[in-house]
């Protein structure tokens, strides 16, 4: 049997099972974007209509096709880019701006250059007390791998390690819900995989709840609790597949594989072609403007 | 082993290049100098020696160790008064769009304007006094720095900007921990092209609007008694010095805080 469900009803977004979800601590409902062209007709529509929840503690990727407006609406939901119809909802109050409970984990070069690991880590933590603050410091550098990295500059670093020290500058400042771009879209194979092992056992260390994108099917289905497909643009989330398989997970096993082909069916992906069903492939992204 | 000697001939070749080409360059310079001054017989244009012994005669009389201190005593505050406006002045202009429209046509028009040409004007306000060449090195580097200060706000990676959002850093906490600290490595390099500019000022200042200095030592050797050798000397020390202001403000780019901002090193 696949212990992977679609769950059709999410496309409806408010009347299907999981608006109705108590547990749920971000709510996106019926989210439009539209960035502005030099005329009307050149508006790019980025979202229509985008309805999705993720509940306290989940691990929740969405994937869809390079510049299908996923990382828009990661942006939306954290409070940086107004939506231009709809709302999004965290922990029962309107998102209107960034909120330091809910920290941003950017794909590169999200450190600051001019701080060292240890400062970085603890930029977050400037209201604290200094043995506290070094505390908790130690604690995440140590939960990452950095530990022996305390004073290095992030120049000194590998992008992976970089990746790092972000995350646990993220986790340090103790938020309830990290959200994550695309964290290690620029890292080679072999880091990425040794990041995603890293993620999933810091996240069952702290459960926090964590909304991830991705282009990369492979990962989100490593990852995820639930992974919602989205379309090309104008993008919408057209299917939610739940993921019950237990971690760590191999890569190579049915399961696994029977799961990630599901994603590539609810994207429409020929999988030897990489083909999209309309005959366009992956690649054709156009620029978003504004992101 | 056969891999330490390619490696120790690296480090003695690296080594040549970088003190024993230029002081061979240097050697020369100063053979064709004097041998072109024989050649030519002149009386007046000095020997190398000569001028060598014109630094001499001027460290003897306390004069040489006087007219730099007045000169970088004049550089010092002109130079500061530019960072203390010239800085506040480009990041405010770099964060707020209204205020680079607003204010960048002026200063695009003031900054062609020769500080030469602003002496008779500084003579008029200040008189010969210290303060007319202050004004001007201050006129020469203000802008600069200010056009440096404003690029470096509009070039921050906006990914910065929106971590220290998510952290919900204060206005004065975003300028103090991002805003500054983003923007100190290319302000740096406004500052040492300015003080290059602001060196070069003091110069002409001085053999107009004051009796003291370099550029009045040099400019008072030739009227007082066409003493070509302390004319070079004073020269030669402007290029020393303006060389060790130079190396002074490479040195704050090597500081760990700004290093990241600095690509081929």
């Amino acid at each position: 049997m696949t212990r992977a469900e679609s769950d059709p009803g999410s496309r409806t977004g408010g009347a299907s099972h999981s608006g109705r979800d108590a547990d749920a601590v971000v709510r996106i409902r019926d989210v439009w974007m539209t960035f502005p062209g030099k005329t009307r007709d050149k508006d790019v529509h980025v979202l229509e209509g985008v309805h999705a929840e993720v509940r306290n503690g989940e691990f929740v990727c969405i994937v869809g096709p390079s510049g299908c407006g996923k990382s828009t609406l990661l942006n939306i939901v954290a409070g940086f880019i107004p939506p231009t119809a709809g709302q999004v909802t965290v922990e029962g109050k309107l998102v209107t701006r960034p909120d330091a409970r809910r920290i941003f984990v950017f794909q590169e070069n999200g450190v600051f250059p001019w701080l060292t690991v240890a400062q970085n880590v603890g930029f977050g933590l400037q209201r604290r007390e200094p043995t506290e603050r070094d505390r908790i410091v130690h604690h995440y550098i140590e939960m990452v791998g950095l530990t022996g990295f305390e004073r290095a500059f992030p120049r000194e670093l590998s992008g992976g390690m970089r990746q790092r020290v972000e995350i646990a500058r993220a986790l340090a400042a103790q938020p309830s819900i990290i959200y994550m771009d695309e964290p290690f879209g620029a890292l080679d194979y072999l880091t990425r995989l040794k990041m995603r092992a890293d993620l999933i056992r810091i996240w069952q260390e702290e459960r926090k709840t964590i909304l991830f994108v991705t282009h990369d099917i492979e990962e989100a289905v490593q990852l995820a609790d639930r992974v919602l497909v989205m379309t090309r643009r104008p993008a919408t989330i057209k299917e939610e597949i739940r993921i019950d398989l237990p971690r760590p997970r191999d890569i190579d096993s049915p399961d696994y594989l029977r799961v990630r082909d599901r994603i590539f069916d609810a994207m429409g992906i020929d999988r030897t072609t990489g083909r999209i069903g309309d005959g366009s492939t992956l690649d054709e992204k156009s620029v978003v403007p504004g992101l | 082993m056969s891999s330490a000697a390619p490696l120790a001939r690296g480090k003695s070749q690296r080594r040549l290049e970088r003190y024993v080409l230029p002081s061979l360059v240097g050697l020369l310079f100063l053979c064709v100098w004097d041998a072109l001054v024989r050649i030519s017989g002149s009386d007046l244009f000095p020997k190398p020696i000569e001028v060598a012994r014109g630094i001499g005669e001027l460290a003897e009389k306390g004069l040489l160790h006087k007219y730099i201190v007045a000169s970088l005593f004049r550089v010092t505050w002109g130079f500061t008064l530019a960072m203390a406006v010239g800085i506040p002045l480009g990041l405010f202009m770099g964060w707020f769009k209204w205020a680079f429209q607003a204010l960048n046509p002026m200063i695009q028009v003031l900054r062609p304007i020769s500080p030469i040409a602003w002496i008779p004007v500084a003579i008029l306000w200040f008189g010969v006094s210290d303060a007319a060449p202050i004004f001007l090195i201050f006129l020469a580097s203000v802008f600069p720095i200010a056009v440096s200060a404003a690029a470096a706000v509009a070039n921050i990676q906006p990914v910065y900007v929106r971590a220290a959002r998510n952290f919900e850093l204060s206005r004065f906490d975003l300028f103090r921990r991002v805003i500054v600290p983003a923007t100190l490595p290319q302000i740096i390099t406004g500052l040492r092209i300015a003080l290059g500019i602001a060196w070069l000022v003091v110069v002409a200042a001085e053999m107009i609007a004051v009796s003291s200095g370099l550029g009045f030592l040099i400019i008072d050797a030739r009227n007082a008694g066409k003493r070509y050798d302390l004319v070079v000397a004073g020269m030669v020390m402007i290029g020393l010095i303006g060389l060790g202001l130079d190396l002074l403000v490479r040195r704050m780019e090597r500081m760990d805080v700004v290093r990241w901002g600095y690509h081929n090193q």
